[in-house]
């Protein structure tokens, strides 16, 4: 006979304030089996907890029900609670009143009925749940950290330095990133490079850190402490084993009118190349796909002939490796929207109406004009520059709510740092908010107005074209007396918004992770778990979750290697028993298994393996299927499948499952179990 | 011989007759029967929608009503403004099923909202262009401001345009015509519309932009789809001119009288003679201008 407790928490209002929790607990407690029965403020607090610790003693429950929030949000918390009172952990089961009822629904009887049902369901439950011993799996401690940008960098150098092994991937030729096309970095103007690249370095050189560039994940399989990566290795072209990073291939490369995406299109490169002077590694790969000796049947091989070394492979095949890490840390980063978005500022035909990143690499040293400001078309000097912010961004109309949080204090820092070039020249911004919060960040945009003389227009541009060479920028000034402004500009800087990664969603896919809308990763919690995906295990770093500046990704990917490495700090995981099995009997049966394997065919995991039942001679009796505990993830798809009702889950039984179906129909069913 | 719905309006019927007459010509060029709507009423254009959501949408809704009773399935809506007027009505009734009920008892005609309105660009895309070039008799030695105004592209969500801020539909036709499109800035600007009457000299102001940016960029003449755009450039060149400093005298031809011209219409047939700024054949024999810059006056904001 079942002792059950039931614990109705109101959570505050959200809970209380539609349910009358009072009378769910008074009905739930005339359920038979039911033992106890109580309603209370915030179960989940200290007094909450002990509250369901004193009735498992005073009323020697066998199970307990607690009807509160989700239980991804706090079965952990109860099953530890009750676990300390003496009862094992999976006895405890959580009936969810807030996210299924509570919070869908008005305040109305029918509400508190369906809490009831609720309950009711979970007890008939409880009351068949089976103590489960937890399943101890062992962790390799490797971490894959997919991203080589700022925030990649960063994870990777805490976990390595914590003593872990780190493998990198970076799809690019180079580490780097955003931030090594940047000039300088507000609020401090400190040159990007200059910070960057010394972590570069460090990263190559790290013993504990393992370089792949030019490389992409195709696959992760596996759970917590125990992923397998498939990453493939874009051939390079060149055995970077011998190749020396003379240069000498890259100085004869007859190719070199591609769009250099290191100067986001302002210059061009060479087929066989190396993304910038201060790569990591700095050495060169063929790009395939311009290269003529690809593209055009072995024509060209000049670099081949030029290599004194003799590292160029043309013959080298892209190369899948599959690496046991034990953790992941997804720091992809992001991209920006291109000029061609904005229809009414000419769909991207107008050469000198470019994106921030592109006035960046203007504005570097490393750039196309070695940090001369020249505008594309004609490489003259503006006199006059626009900037305008939110391009894209905070405008529902083009599909973008969001703010994309960096561009108000880069222009504000573009405005100054073409000021600081052009000193007759006058720079204008035309921005709908001023969003400056940070550490000294209004004050920087302060300076920029006050000290730098950047002309402020709150207003938005309705439109830009081109006339006389110039072009004609239309907006409105919003102050005071809203008037149209009219500039006739020789450059326009579009703060674009910044987006998610093309294929941001695939690899979100393959790796079992979400994403909100706009593709950008979701994170465990917004508030509470700012670096953990929803699969445990895998973490997010920088701008590939939404948006932002160098400070913010370094601190997340700091949170996320401090995630890491507590994960590492143990040798073994343990993890929920609620996994599939085959059931086994005496002879002549041994199991209702017939041996069909169906379920091998369906199982995602590759859990399902063959068994053969022996006699004591060694005889075969039949062959069944067996469930590797290790590898099972209890998805339950070779439950449903199963014609002979062999497989059950532990923790969802078929009679489990029956009974709370049942319970919702059929009174009698309620047997005293 | 293809049947087509047809809906004048009170423009074609009026002020931009030649809308009509060059319309109706070539259409039967092309072996295409408009009929005209049997008893269809105004609008509302631009009062009713000001007024009262209801009645500007039982206005247009009675002609789409009248359409579906007489077998059409789509409509033909020359004017801007018109098809704006029952493009919206057909969106509202179409998302709006209480909305529907409501109209159809103001106007006592049980129908379903199904006819969909299109413009004389759709029109010409669908069942002339494919057919154009081979008819194409008298090639238009022209440089030719495409000009689209506001209603013909906008709002983009409810005309489904695509390059809704640089559109290209006209360019593509005139092409096809012989003549040269015109890469300009001011092809979807704001001509003053219906301030035509009250402040002339705002519509002045507004057409004289749009003018000096297409001239100095080398335009002789131009086409449109819209009868408010024909009437207040060519209508008010006077206001327009004003503001400028050489007069400008290139015509404004709606786009159908350019094809009629190539096909070799009659000028009378196409309702030449109805303009403002005259039109003169001679036009093509002129040599294209280069593109010569600023002739505006410093025009102070409106």
């Amino acid at each position: 006979m079942s002792r059950i407790g039931v614990f109705i928490c109101h959570c505050g209002e959200n809970i209380g304030g539609t349910v009358d929790c009072e009378k769910v607990a008074e009905t739930a407690a005339k359920y038979p089996g039911v033992a106890y029965s109580v309603d209370y403020k915030y179960m989940c607090s200290d007094p909450g907890q002990n509250m369901i610790k004193d009735a498992i003693k005073e009323h020697k429950l066998t199970g307990v029900v607690v009807a509160a929030c989700s239980p991804r949000m706090h079965e952990p918390t109860f099953r530890k609670a009750v676990s300390e009172a003496g009862i094992n952990p999976f006895l405890c089961e959580m009936a969810n009143l807030r996210e299924h009822c509570s919070w869908v629904h008005l305040k109305d009887d029918s509400t508190t009925e369906k809490a009831e049902e609720l309950v009711k369901v979970l007890v008939e439950k409880v009351k068949r749940n089976q103590p489960l011993e937890p399943i101890k799996v062992p962790v390799t401690k490797t971490a894959l950290v997919l991203g080589g940008g700022i925030a990649g960098i960063q994870a990777a150098l805490d976990i390595a330095n914590s003593g872990h092994k780190v493998i990198m991937i970076e799809k690019s030729p180079s580490i780097g990133g955003h931030m090594s096309q940047l000039s300088e970095t507000f609020p401090t103007l400190d040159c990007s490079q200059c910070i960057l690249t010394p972590r570069m370095v460090e990263v190559a050189q790290h013993p504990n850190i393992t370089l792949y560039t030019y490389a992409e994940l195709v696959g992760l399989d596996g759970f917590i402490g125990n992923f397998q990566a498939s990453i493939k290795l874009k051939a390079k072209s060149i055995d970077h084993d011998i190749c020396n990073g003379c240069g000498d291939c890259i100085a004869k490369c007859p190719i070199k009118k591609i769009p250099d995406e290191f100067n986001a299109g302002l210059g061009t490169r060479t087929a066989v190349y190396v993304p910038f002077p201060q790569a990591v590694p700095n050495k060169p790969v063929i790009d395939r796909e311009n290269c003529t000796y690809f593209t055009r049947d072995g024509k060209c091989g000049l670099c081949a002939k030029v290599c004194t070394k003799g590292a160029i492979d043309y013959s080298q095949k892209d190369e899948i490796i599959t690496i046991d890490v034990g953790a992941v840390v997804v720091a992809t980063g992001f991209d920006i929207k291109g000029t061609d978005f904005f229809p009414e500022y000419g769909y991207g035909r107008y050469k000198d109406v470019i994106t921030g990143l592109q006035f960046e690499r203007l504005a570097s040293a490393s750039g196309p004009t070695l940090g001369e400001i020249k505008r594309p078309s004609d490489g003259k000097v503006p006199q006059n520059i626009v900037f305008i912010a939110c391009a894209g961004s905070r405008d529902p109309a083009k599909g973008i709510e969001y703010c994309s949080k960096i561009c108000c204090m880069y222009t504000a820092k573009h405005a100054m740092l073409y000021k600081h070039k052009v000193h007759q020249g006058k720079a204008s911004v035309f921005y709908m908010d001023i969003r400056a919060g940070g550490k000294m960040y209004e004050e920087f945009v302060r300076r920029a107005i006050e000290e730098d003389d950047v002309n402020y227009i709150r207003g938005r541009v309705s439109r830009i074209y081109e006339k006389n060479g110039k072009l004609i920028v239309k907006g409105v000034d919003t102050l005071l007396d809203a008037y149209p402004v009219e500039i006739e500009a020789d450059m326009v800087v579009l703060a674009t918004a910044g987006i998610a990664n093309e294929g941001s969603e695939e690899l979100a896919q393959s790796l079992h992770i979400s994403y909100d809308q706009h593709n950008f990763f979701a994170e465990a919690h917004p508030k509470l778990k700012p670096v953990e995906t929803n699969t445990a295990g895998i973490m997010l770093a920088g701008a590939c979750q939404s948006p932002k500046d160098i400070p913010d990704s370094v601190s997340q990917a700091s949170g996320a290697a401090v995630k890491v490495a507590a994960l590492f700090s143990k040798d073994e995981l343990t993890r929920d028993p609620l996994i599939a099995y085959v059931n086994r009997c005496g002879p002549p049966t041994y199991s209702t298994c017939v041996g069909c394997f169906l379920c091998v065919s369906v199982c995602p995991y590759l859990a399902i393996e063959k068994e053969q039942i022996k006699d004591r001679n060694g005889n075969l009796i039949k062959e069944v299927a067996k469930i590797n505990p290790g590898l099972c993830q209890g998805c339950g798809t070779c439950v449903a499948l199963c014609r002979s009702k062999s497989i059950d889950i532990y923790g969802y039984s078929h009679s489990q499952v029956f009974a709370e179906v049942m319970a919702l129909f059929n009174e009698r069913s309620l047997e005293n179990v | 011989m293809i049947k087509i719905a047809y809906f004048p309006g009170c423009s074609l019927e009026g002020s931009s007759k030649e809308y009509n007459e060059s319309l109706l010509a070539v259409s039967k060029e092309f072996e295409i029967q408009l009929e005209e709507v049997h008893d269809w009423n105004c609008c509302g254009a631009t009062a009713a929608h000001n007024l009262n959501k209801v009645l500007s949408i039982s206005l247009p809704a009675r002609t789409l009503a009248l359409a579906e009773k007489q077998g059409f399935s789509e409509i033909l809506v020359p004017c801007a403004a018109c098809y704006s007027r029952l493009l919206t009505a057909y969106n509202e009734l179409n998302k709006d099923a209480a909305l529907l009920e409501k109209v159809k008892e103001i106007l006592e005609i049980d129908f379903s909202a199904k006819v969909k309105p299109f413009t004389v660009i759709d029109f010409i895309q669908k069942h002339i262009q494919p057919k154009l070039k081979e008819k194409v008799k008298k090639p238009l030695n022209a440089k030719i401001a495409c000009y689209y105004g506001c209603l013909l592209v906008r709002p983009p969500k409810l005309v489904e345009v695509e390059r809704y801020e640089d559109p290209l539909m006209m360019e593509s036709i005139v092409k096809e015509l012989g003549a040269t499109p015109l890469d300009w800035a001011f092809k979807t600007e704001c001509c003053g519309a219906g301030l035509s009457v009250s402040r002339t000299s705002t519509v002045g102001k507004l057409c004289s932009k749009i003018l000096d940016d297409a001239l100095s960029r080398g335009a002789t003449m131009f086409a449109v789809a819209c009868p408010m755009c024909q009437s207040n450039l060519d209508m008010r060149r006077r206001n327009a001119n004003v503001f400028l400093n050489e007069k400008a005298d290139a015509p404004v031809l709606f786009i159908t009288q350019l094809i009629g011209l190539a096909l070799g219409l009659d000028k009378k047939e196409l309702g030449l003679q109805r303009h403002f700024v005259p039109f003169n054949l001679e036009i093509f024999d002129k040599p294209i201008p280069k593109e010569t810059l600023g002739k505006s006056k410093k025009v102070e904001e409106v």
